[in-house]
């Protein structure tokens, strides 16, 4: 691999990393706020996480 | 009862896989050489990542005996269907073996079947090591990634028959290992289907739904033995699914679904072919390719991360010693192993949450906002 | 993306496409539709089962409800029976009060009457004894004084007269 993908490959990884700790950070403060909620709280956070990992995944894998 | 009968069968297969690949194929091979630099483990986990057209198991070193039985190869070349048996590459997978079928001559380079140009007999290569003089087949062959799917396919109706016919003989409650199934079935109706899609309409997409969540499931903890199978690692395996689900959500979309992406009330009319446009990709190219690309991505980088770990063992060798070493990926690749059961949940609760999310939308009525 | 395109086989996909489409049919077929019709029944049977729990619950309540009110009233009837035979014992008392009172009453007025009746005889009797003593005296006197006669029977009436009794 070169380097700009490698560079490329560490920009989305960096970038997804973040989203992801927002998206559970905000769960995780939600779950804190309403613990009765968590259940619902939990899959939307799977759903988001899900679609974020297919936004990285698919940059990945377009710079591949 | 009759789960037990089938776990029965189930072992009396997995013998009787084991015993054929003790006897079948005893090629005099190039003596198997040892894996042990960096190049080749590499080659072998993207060899490993790859579908392939034999089952092996394991080769001697000494003698250079391979330990695998051969697969049924099925190919459209140029001159019509071919079908011969693997076992004839005798395990070449760098394109020197050639199989001669009367008019037709094929060779497998890394895991793909080629078809000779006309009068050739070599396979000769460029700089990039592509071959030159050879093109692609269509390969239907019954690769190892056909029998993960046929086996899934077969426990499936194993299992989940078995629970089926408990209840048609009677039994309200199952017992035996229907009882571990049946819950995860009211999982996937209570917890996917009814949320996502809606009470009225979620039972026509059941079968569907469930189809696909344990078949990725079982293909994903497959993938995890040492049986090698790389199924939902093959981009054509999660492509096919994600088709599966646009076909479904495409064709079960109601007129307001189609009103809503074709042409969006309630947004300037310049900007509505704009968004009709952006909505079409988003449902026909991006939320598929999302689907079939988040599912392999994630096996794939899976296996790769737990056969690296285990490689650990050889590439540490030599600064740690074999003891440390071979401890170091252990532990490692234990520790992967474990999240690699949980995202194998994980995937398949995925992939079958966007679906009926997907169908959901197409489903869905809009009447509160009219 | 090259590498990817270049691991994509039709031939696999079009493999698993029929063995998907298959799966799916015989697992409709053989699996999902009795199994998720086992469910619905059986959810079905125990809602039913809930159902008729709860109309069983409400029916007891009912029931007692009816007892309650059965007892309230014989409870009732009871009050008012037992009112009733107070009020007719308090009345026959009073009418027997009343009866003797009256009976006493009237044998006093009977005794008062027979009283006066009685006073009247004796006194019409002395009245009568008294004039035919009188007349004896007088007579006697009269016998006596015969000079006098007439004017001493004057004088006898004059006293009579002026002795009258009451």
């Amino acid at each position: 691999m070169e380097i700009p993908t490698l560079v490329g490959a560490g920009l989305i990884v960096i970038g997804g990393g973040l989203g992801l700790g927002k998206i559970g950070g905000a769960a995780m403060e939600g779950i804190a706020r309403q613990p009765e909620a968590a259940g619902k709280i939990q899959t939307a956070m799977i759903i988001i996480g899900a679609l974020l990992e297919g936004l990285a995944f698919g940059a990945l894998i377009l710079g591949k | 009862m009759v789960a037990k009968k089938s776990i029965n069968f189930i072992t009396v297969l997995v013998f009787a896989l084991f015993s054929i690949s003790t006897y079948a194929d005893d090629g005099e091979q190039k003596p198997g050489n040892k894996i042990d630099t960096a190049e080749e483990i590499k080659e072998y986990i993207a060899h490993h990542l790859k579908d392939s057209h034999d089952f092996h198991f394991y080769t001697h070193n000494e003698s250079g005996k391979h330990y695998s039985f051969p697969l049924p190869v099925i190919v459209w070349t140029s001159n019509g269907l071919k079908t011969f048996m693997s076992s004839e590459f005798h395990h070449d997978d760098s394109g020197k073996v050639v199989v001669d079928q009367g008019d037709t001559k094929l060779v497998k380079l890394h895991s793909k079947i080629y078809e000779l140009e006309p009068g050739e007999t070599t396979v000769s290569f460029d700089a990039d090591h592509h071959a030159t003089n050879a093109h692609a087949v269509l390969d239907f062959s019954i690769t190892k990634s056909v029998v993960g799917m046929l086996l899934a396919g077969l426990l499936m109706l194993l299992a989940f028959g078995a629970l089926a016919r408990g209840y048609k003989k009677g039994k309200t409650i199952p017992t035996g290992f229907s009882r571990v199934l049946e819950p995860l079935v009211i999982y996937v109706r209570d917890e996917i289907a009814k949320p996502n899609i809606g009470e009225k309409k979620y039972r026509k997409f059941m079968g569907f739904l469930l189809t696909v969540f344990f078949f990725i499931w079982i293909l994903n903890l497959l993938g995890l033995t040492p049986l090698g199978f790389n199924v939902t690692g093959q981009i054509a395996v999660t492509a096919c699914l994600a088709i599966f689900t646009v076909i479904i959500y495409l064709f079960s979309g109601t007129k307001d679904f189609w009103g809503h992406t074709l042409w969006m009330p309630g947004v300037p009319y310049l900007l509505r072919p704009i968004l009709a446009v952006i909505e079409l990709i988003g449902f026909v190219v991006i939320k598929p390719f999302s689907l079939l690309v988040r599912l392999f991505a994630n096996i794939t980088a899976g296996h790769f991360v737990v056969m690296s770990l285990i490689a650990l063992m050889i590439t540490l060798k030599e600064s740690f010693g074999p003891v440390a070493s071979t401890g170091m990926s252990l532990v490692l690749a234990l520790f992967i192993m474990v999240i690699e059961i949980l995202v194998a949940f994980l995937q398949a609760f995925i992939f079958t949450m966007l679906s009926s999310l997907f169908i959901g939308m197409a489903v869905e009525e809009h009447d509160d906002h009219h | 993306m090259d590498q990817l395109l270049h691991d994509f086989s039709p031939g696999l996909f079009f493999m698993q496409a029929i063995i998907l489409i298959i799966l799916i049919v015989l697992m409709i077929k053989f699996a999902w539709k009795p199994i998720l019709d086992a469910l619905q029944t059986r959810e079905d049977g125990i809602q039913d089962a809930l159902d008729s729990a709860e109309k069983a619950k409400l029916e007891m309540a009912n029931l007692n409800a009816d007892n309650e009110r059965l007892l309230k009233e014989a409870r009732a009837e009871r009050e008012t029976m037992m009112k009733e035979a107070r009020e007719m014992k308090a009345k026959m008392i009073a009418d027997a009060k009343e009866e003797a009172q009256a009976e006493a009453n009237k044998t006093i007025e009977n005794a008062q009457a027979a009283i006066e009746s009685e006073k009247k005889a004796a006194v019409a009797e002395l009245k009568n004894t008294v004039a035919s003593l009188s007349v004896e005296i007088a007579e006697k006197m009269v016998k006596s004084e015969l000079s006098n006669k007439d004017k001493q029977l004057e004088l006898v009436n004059s006293m009579l007269n002026d002795a009258k009794l009451n």
